[in-house]
């Protein structure tokens, strides 16, 4: 089960991911192979590496799974084999 | 969901950056991260249940907070202004603790504790190998523990979870935001949320933070300029020694041309000086950041645009806003309630109740939080047409004369308008006949003079009749605690004590 605050390791790229909130059955791969707990380095699916960046969090459609991004990867991000976008922070001025 | 992956989401991202500046000595956010492994370690070795930092800012305050947050262990920042016959009492809830502590009169030698200098702890963490530690990855564990300031009694123990926090700077802030150049000028306290959520922030948009750990207003503009600072955040009472400084030393604002921004809260802002800094640095963003220890920091800004608006607007509305706390952030939702629980409406004051995943509302283990998850602020204020927040004072401030309610903010507000009124507060004072009545003390303006029936005829002339104060008193200066917070309970002891 993915509970929030787990954090995954991309088996294609350097990537980690912090997961910050899922459902209990979403399966999230990264470069097309399942993310896990440790870094085993396996050849990822060539269509599925454009990448993933350090600090960006991303999404699906419905927004029932949110990842962020801890350590930027070549491999891109797919929940339930639905590639996962970036969130939009809203800019907010710097208030500390 | 550990706040610790924060600073090592920013060693990772950019290990060399530097990320702290202590008396003229830089610390990389690399050697931040390695020294707060290094405390984690230490913190754990002991049974402590807590970590407490008793000292001013210096390097030890994001090491321990960060130390202490991958061991799984609350962070307890305490003021060390506070005498000893107040901190005994804070420290027996907090035993056993790793103690870190700046220079102090009396030692501190309890069973189980480990009491360590503040040096000697940052020579241990800040030397020696990489080493690897364990994370304590639990988002619902206790992150920090901050004593409230205790202006009405015994301190409070508020409890911060690290979910509470990491909502508040994912939703807040953006991670490597701050480009290689910028710098912000922290003042205020470790033991202070302003400290916390500026430690927090700062590593997370990459932005080197310049400590200054005692504020005098003096060294806070030769920081400005030397460190070549870009955002600052102040609480009114800074701001307004700022801008005396400015005036007395007779500097130029622009010899601080990499000056970008200033926010400011932690307490009512007078209208006239947030007006004055307008004028005075004309070049930079002012936000105004509404929160409390409670809620993870702001929850309400006041924003550049808004800012500007106000001032250059004739409308009366939008200049109304320059007193205001702004929007609530995307992730809050706030209400204006009254004493049965219904929700007000524009302009109708009540207390305001504030709801989102930032808001722990939670102290020493018990929720203040209502079946629905609002949490109940004990701020007294209105929402207007808009959405804009404007508060006016703290909910056990209000007045109540012969059942008519009335806000301090309100007469406090019309005299900080007065040229001869340097600063002023109006408390209650228990009446027979009307149960309470309004007293007010008033600080003259230097070479300016205002009798009492002068500021009575004031008042009535502006505000209803029963806001005209029973009682004036004349003092030099308000009792302010040293985040700038007004002290009514000592400004009433003043009346009650004129009394007898």
């Amino acid at each position: 089960m993915l509970k929030p605050g787990t954090r995954l390791k991309s088996a294609v790229c350097e990537a980690e991911f912090m997961i910050i909130k899922a459902g209990d059955s979403d399966e999230l791969t990264c470069g097309g192979i399942a993310l896990d707990e440790s870094s085993a380095r396996i050849e990822g699916a060539s269509d599925k590496m454009d990448g993933c960046v350090i600090g960006k969090r991303y999404i699906n459609a419905s927004e029932s799974i949110e990842v962020l991004c801890v350590k930027t990867g070549e491999g891109s991000l797919y929940c339930n084999d639905e590639e996962l976008m970036t969130k939009d922070t809203k800019k907010l001025p710097s208030s500390d | 969901m550990n706040i610790a992956l924060f600073l090592q989401m920013a060693a990772e991202a950019c290990p060399d950056r530097p990320a702290l500046t202590h008396h003229g000595k830089h610390y990389t956010y690399a050697q931040l991260f390695s020294a707060a492994k290094r405390a984690a370690l230490y913190f754990s070795t002991g049974n402590c249940k807590f970590v407490c930092l008793l000292d001013t800012s210096s390097p030890a305050t994001p090491i321990a907070l960060m130390g202490a947050a991958i061991a799984g262990i609350p962070y307890v920042p305490l003021n060390y202004r506070l005498s000893e016959e107040q901190i005994t009492p804070l420290l027996d809830r907090i035993s056993p603790a790793y103690l870190i502590s700046g220079p102090r009169n009396e030692t501190y030698d309890f069973d189980g504790w480990v009491v360590q200098d503040s040096a000697d702890f940052l020579s241990d963490v800040l030397n020696g190998e990489d080493v690897e530690v364990t994370w304590h990855e639990d988002p619902s564990a206790v992150a920090v523990q901050l004593f409230t300031s205790g202006t009405t009694g015994i301190p409070k123990a508020a409890l911060l979870r690290h979910e509470h926090l990491v909502s508040y700077i994912l939703g807040s802030v953006e991670f490597m935001g701050a480009l290689e150049d910028e710098a912000a000028l922290v003042s205020v306290p470790p033991y202070h949320i302003a400290g916390i959520s500026a430690a927090m922030s700062n590593i997370y948009a990459c932005r080197r933070v310049v400590q200054l750990p005692d504020f005098d207003a003096a060294e806070w503009l030769r920081l400005v300029a030397d460190e070549g600072v870009t955002s600052a955040f102040v609480v009114p009472t800074m701001l307004t020694r700022i801008i005396k400084e400015i005036d007395t030393a007779k500097l130029d604002p622009k010899t601080f041309p990499r000056l970008m921004s200033i926010a400011y809260g932690g307490g009512k802002m007078p209208v006239p000086v947030i007006e004055l800094a307008l004028k005075l640095f004309p070049g930079v963003n002012f936000t105004n950041a509404y929160g409390l220890t409670e809620t993870s920091s702001t929850i309400a800004l006041l924003d550049p645009d808004d800012h500007r608006a106000a001032v250059d607007h004739d409308d009366t509305a939008v200049y109304a806003r320059l007193g205001s706390v702004g929007k609530p952030l995307p992730s809050v939702e706030i209400e204006v309630r009254d004493e049965d629980g219904k929700q007000l409406g524009p302009f109708e004051p009540g207390e305001i109740y504030v709801r989102g995943p930032q808001v722990s509302g939670e102290y020493d283990g018990r929720s203040v939080l209502d079946a629905d998850g609002w949490f109940p602020t004990r701020d007294a204020g209105y929402l207007d047409d808009d959405g804009y927040l404007f508060l006016s004072g703290r909910a056990d401030d209000v007045i109540v004369r012969g059942g008519e309610n009335i806000s301090p903010g309100e007469i406090e507000d019309l005299l900080h308008q007065h040229p001869a009124i340097a600063d002023t507060a109006a408390v209650g004072i228990p009446s027979e006949e009307w149960g309470e009545v309004v007293a007010l003390t008033v600080v003259v303006a230097t070479g300016q003079s205002i009798t009492e029936d002068e500021i009575r005829s004031h008042i009535r002339e502006h505000l209803r009749s029963s806001r005209v104060p029973e009682a004036i008193h004349f003092t030099l200066e308000l009792p302010y605690n040293e985040t700038g917070k007004l002290l009514r309970r000592v400004v009433r002891d003043w009346f009650r004590h004129e009394e007898d």
